[in-house]
């Protein structure tokens, strides 16, 4: 009787593969979405102001992002809470952002080198003292183009 | 009793389901960052080799203090009105050189749009985000001229075109023909942001 054939010993049926494709999209999918292109972490406060006359930052190899603010509660009792820059991964004075354009240019390729944009990503309650400095900075290295980024919206609410 | 078929075939039906879960998930939570922000030149640090006059009549100066209050041409002003001041300034049109605007014409205020500047300056102690709103409104000035002559002339905004102009992903084509409109019209109000060094009292 075919009903009671004994099985081959150690024969178990193929696990089935048709899953297989969805398991390698959703991976493919999963680092696709966690793998962003910043290359620093915020030590500092950086709530953008709002301005309606923006323009979009196309191409992200040639920009050069300075943030500006006061540092974050956990780095507060080491740097005060006054704004501070910070420029990759740490903290600086404003007479370091000079050599830092300088070196950030250099890593660049050449052909880029002279169309970079500095972003400044300025917290909305810095003072412009600090912006002055920073822009005198740029204008020594001759890194002149820049970019105030902002957060699209009305202009008068920075005002309240 | 011992089993008979061997392990049971799981039923992967639902792996595509559990799948785009997961994508959408990932899809919803993830803001990819696409920054925008106000583009501005700084003044080279050298002076330039001639020194050029300027008259004053041609120079709008706007002055901020630590407070953010705004001193528009020697006359405290409202930041609100800041926009219609600068629009009324850039194409007052005192020489009558400019066939395309529609100002007033007062001799005391600026030639031609090629001539008018417009100089901010700023206190130490300015907030951050006053000087943004500041600076929004002048900008947005001339964008609003810039528009108005971009329709009258092409028949849609200047901003738009700029916009695809420098969008990478315009073809080349179009973009060829974006760069003589987007040019002309940056002729006729060439942006003339001058910023001072900053005071210090």
């Amino acid at each position: 009787m075919a009903k009671f054939t004994k099985k081959k010993d150690g024969e178990l049926p193929a696990v089935s593969t048709a899953s297989l494709p969805d398991i390698v999209f959703m991976l493919l999918f999963f680092f696709m979405t966690v793998t962003t292109m910043k290359d620093s972490s915020l030590m500092v406060a950086n709530t953008l102001p709002n301005a309606s006359e923006i323009k979009k930052l196309e191409k992200k190899d040639r920009v050069i992002y300075i943030y500006v603010g006061t540092p974050t509660r956990e780095y507060q009792k080491v740097f005060g809470t006054e704004p501070k820059i910070q420029l990759n991964d740490k903290f600086a004075n404003v007479d370091e952002v000079g050599s830092f354009i300088l070196a950030e240019r250099a890593k660049k390729p050449q052909e880029l080198q002279n169309v970079l944009t500095t972003a400044l990503k300025v917290d909305k309650d810095a003072n412009m003292g600090l912006i002055t400095d920073i822009k005198r900075q740029l204008r020594e290295v001759n890194a002149l183009k820049v970019n105030y980024t902002t957060y699209e919206g009305d202009a008068f609410n920075n005002l309240q | 009793m011992p089993r008979r078929n061997g392990a049971p075939e799981v039923n992967a039906g639902s792996m595509a389901d559990i799948a785009f879960l997961l994508l959408i998930f990932f899809l919803v939570t993830t803001t990819i960052e696409t920054d925008a922000g106000l583009d501005r030149m700084l003044p080279p640090i050298e002076p330039p080799e001639t020194d050029v006059i300027i008259r004053q009549k041609n120079i709008f100066t706007v002055n901020i203090n630590k407070n953010g209050q705004l001193l528009v041409e020697d006359n405290l002003m409202d930041i609100k009105n800041l926009r219609e001041t600068a629009i009324a300034f850039l194409e007052n049109n005192a020489d009558g050189s400019c066939s395309f605007c529609k100002g007033t014409k007062d001799p005391s205020s600026s030639d031609n749009p090629t001539k008018a500047i417009i100089s901010l300056k700023n206190d130490r102690e300015t907030k951050y985000s006053t000087y943004i709103t500041v600076q929004n409104e002048l900008v947005g000035a001339y964008n609003d001229l810039r528009n108005r002559e971009a329709q009258r002339l092409f028949g849609r905004d200047f901003t738009d075109m700029e916009a695809e102009y420098l969008n990478p992903e315009t073809p080349s084509s179009v973009r060829d023909d974006l760069k003589d409109k987007v040019k002309r019209i940056q002729d006729m109000f060439p942006q003339k942001l001058s910023e001072a060094e900053t005071t210090t009292n």
